[in-house]
């Protein structure tokens, strides 16, 4: 079992949940993830960790509540535990020699941006932040990546708050005004890491994205998470989730997250697909 | 006087029609005296040929003999001597190829029914036998298993008895490897698997679940904790994927996918959240076991046809016979000399057709098998909208990849030599991980001479 220490409502939807694993904390890096069971007849679910404290021995993951597992997580509290907890998965991502970065994160994507930007800052790069939400009350983490960035440009949808347009319209501008960033990385909706993609690549910008197949086990054993990168199938929970984003059959991905859409209709909503990440 | 029929003692299984709808056990094991009348069959050899034929060296006659005397005690004791999961060999062992097949009475007839005895008496110590577990001296010495398969577990249950403290580390939230992800449970119950985890608990092993070794803990890591050696058992886990068109569309599985979603995650079951695909017309692409337990799993799911594709013939079929035999019963429709040419997709990217081509068998390649070889302009699609490729595994980077001084050789497998000891020291190394996808009696067999290997390591160690 697995105790919960700190819970947190981020916004409407969106939950922190600070967890004691003493193992995974020491050990994980910036782009890894932790695969959860809740109790015993939950689904495998992966989620990219936002946080550890290898002291305190805790990793914090941030979940949005869309789905049968998310919501049943988004009900536990401080106290509580979950029974398995596995990790930490993936290889961390790649952010050695990069000088001048800009990460951008997308709704819930923030979590899993946010350990790259307080690792990019560690190192010593001139790190830009562009968030981007639909509107006002959705906005997270914006204290945090203050904190670790150089400057931050929060984005909306309908203007609402921040800059209105999408994160790609901001990362275009900056590209032009001479921003001469040598990395980009886009973690957020599929779509939006496609165009984030589309945007840089007239530029030859290397551009990371986080990818979030559905996933089983999380050591390369299903298949499930294949991906076509470069034209090869990829396992992205061992060989991933970050893969060069200007390579990515995004397509594919998507048509991929939708294979139990019709099986999630039938049980009421219950969302089974384990996308949580 | 010895039972002198030609024919074993008919097993009692489900009728085909109905169990080819649940995921209850086919075979319902024999009674006492159906076991007793088939112990009566063996001739008690002096030279024991059937021993030779089985990798933990079960002592075959003798527990023969106690069953057909009826001493079910007795005969369990001898088996458990050699044998730590009897309920699981009685199952899942390809008797046909190992002990049976160097039975005497095979020579005119069937040879004895030893699997399904071994069987029997492991079922019936299971209900009927309740001693406390003995728990023996502890030596002071730790040892970490990696992995908690049938290599694994008779690892740690070998060394355990010897009075070594071992912590078995696995990747996944529950014990049993193979046995509870990819073997189905219309095979191998899942509870046969959870009592003989029971059983090794109670001798004092400690399991760790969710610890993916390589990841969360390297090996040297294991050392620095106080570990002298380490037993690598991770098996071969990596699906391999046959690398035509539509691969990637909706409805294509591995066969691990497609096991562990029903047998580990229980999919089959109402109750839990895991969700499976409501498949009607299935194609399992291979022709091993894995291929017989997902084309005998989806026909479960309640799919109106499986085919199984496979490119050579019925001959070269590597799946045990008794599998093969049970799925057809069960109407499972063997598509033989086919081989899978692309998988064609509608336009929301679902499988919907897998176009084949027809085989013709030429000269025998490496593998002394008749090379399968395509027959021009034959091609055909088949109508499914789920196909399962079973073409087989390789074993998992994690712990080779992470680990300095461990070898292996092109295919991904880990470097061992016959007493399971890999290029690094006190590291040892047995079952899939260094065979490739093999069975569970010969991991057990692995599992077991690692143990001997282990015990001597760290014995001279300490002199």
């Amino acid at each position: 079992m697995f105790k919960i220490v700190n819970q947190r409502q981020l916004n409407d939807a969106v939950f922190l949940l600070e967890v004691e694993a003493p193992f995974v904390a020491k050990k994980a890096k910036a782009g890894q993830f932790v695969i959860l069971r809740m109790d015993e007849k939950g689904e495998r679910v992966p989620f990219t960790i936002a946080d550890t404290d290898p002291e305190k021995g805790t990793v914090t993951i941030i979940i949005q509540a869309v789905g049968y597992t998310t919501k049943m997580l988004s009900t536990l509290r401080a106290g509580d535990s979950i029974l398995d907890f596995a990790g930490p998965l993936g290889m961390p991502t790649e952010l050695e020699g990069a000088k001048r970065a800009c990460v951008i994160g997308g709704g819930v994507g923030c979590a899993i941006a946010y350990p790259s930007a307080k690792a990019l800052k560690a190192n010593g790069a001139h790190v830009d932040v562009i968030t981007g939400f639909r509107t006002k009350d959705l906005v997270i983490l914006e204290k945090e990546f203050q904190a670790v960035s150089d400057n931050l440009y929060v984005t909306t949808d309908d203007g609402s708050y921040g800059e209105k347009g999408f994160v790609t319209n901001k990362l275009k501008a900056l590209i032009e005004d001479g921003a001469n960033y040598d990395l980009v990385i886009a973690i957020g909706p599929v779509p939006m890491m496609k165009f984030v993609a589309e945007t840089t690549r007239p530029y030859g910008i290397k551009t990371l994205v986080s990818l979030n197949p559905i996933m089983i086990d999380g050591t390369g054993m299903c298949g499930c998470c294949r991906v076509t990168v470069d034209g090869k199938t990829r396992f992205a929970c061992v060989e991933g989730p970050d893969f060069d984003g200007h390579k990515v059959d995004f397509d594919e991905l998507m048509n991929r997250n939708s294979v139990y859409k019709e099986e999630e209709r039938e049980a009421d909503h219950k969302c089974k697909i384990g996308w949580g990440r | 006087m010895p039972n002198m029929s030609l024919k074993k003692v008919a097993i009692p299984e489900q009728d085909p029609k109905v169990r080819a709808r649940n995921f209850q056990e086919v075979s319902l094991g024999y009674t006492k005296e159906m076991a007793m009348e088939e112990a009566a069959r063996c001739l008690g050899c002096k030279h024991k040929p059937c021993v030779s034929g089985c990798p933990v060296n079960v002592r075959i006659p003798e527990f023969i003999a106690k069953v057909a005397e009826g001493d079910f005690e007795a005969a369990y004791d001898i088996i458990k001597s050699t044998n730590f999961l009897p309920a699981v060999c009685g199952r899942v062992c390809p008797q046909e190829s190992q002990c049976e097949s160097k039975c005497v009475r095979g020579i005119k007839g069937e040879p004895v029914g030893i699997g399904r005895l071994e069987r029997f008496v492991a079922d019936y110590a299971m209900e009927n036998i309740h001693r406390e577990a003995q728990k023996p001296q502890i030596n002071g010495h730790k040892v970490a298993v990696i992995g908690s398969g049938p290599a694994g577990l008779t690892c740690a249950g070998d060394l355990a008895q010897r009075g070594y403290q071992v912590t078995i580390f696995e990747a996944f939230h529950v014990a049993g490897g193979v046995l509870v992800y990819g073997i189905p449970q219309f095979r191998l119950p899942k509870e046969i698997v959870e009592k003989e985890v029971e059983t090794l608990r109670a001798q004092g092993v400690e399991i760790m679940t969710n610890m993916v070794m390589g990841k969360v803990l390297s090996i040297d890591e294991l050392f620095e904790m106080g570990y002298e050696a380490v037993f690598v058992g991770s098996g071969a886990g990596l699906p391999n994927f046959m690398g035509i068109e539509g691969e990637a569309l909706v409805g294509v599985y591995s066969a691990n996918e497609y096991l562990t979603r029903i047998n580990l995650m229980k999919a089959y079951k109402e109750d839990y959240a895991t969700p499976m695909r409501k498949s009607k017309n299935v194609a399992v692409v291979g022709g091993g076991n894995v291929a017989m337990d997902a084309a005998r799993s989806a026909l479960r799911m309640g799919a109106d046809n499986v085919y199984i594709v496979y490119r050579r013939s019925l001959d070269e079929l590597p799946a045990r016979k008794e599998e093969v035999h049970h799925a057809m019963e069960e109407g499972v429709q063997f598509k033989l000399l086919n081989n899978p040419v692309r998988i064609l997709g509608d336009e929301h990217g679902q499988v919907k057709a897998m176009e084949c081509i027809e085989m013709q068998l030429g000269e025998p390649d490496a593998s002394g098998r008749r090379r399968p070889v395509p027959v021009e302009g034959s091609n055909f699609t088949l109508d499914v909208d789920t196909v399962i490729i079973s073409i087989g595994t390789s074993p998992n980077p994690l712990i080779s990849s992470t680990t300095n001084g461990l070898e292996t050789n092109k295919w991904g497998c880990l470097v061992a030599d016959e007493h399971m000891k890999t290029t690094r020291e006190g590291v040892y190394a047995g079952g899939d991980a260094v065979t490739g996808a093999a069975t569970v009696i010969l991991a057990m067999g692995a599992g077991k001479t690692a143990a001997e290997s282990i015990d001597q390591y760290i014995k001279s160690k300490a002199n």
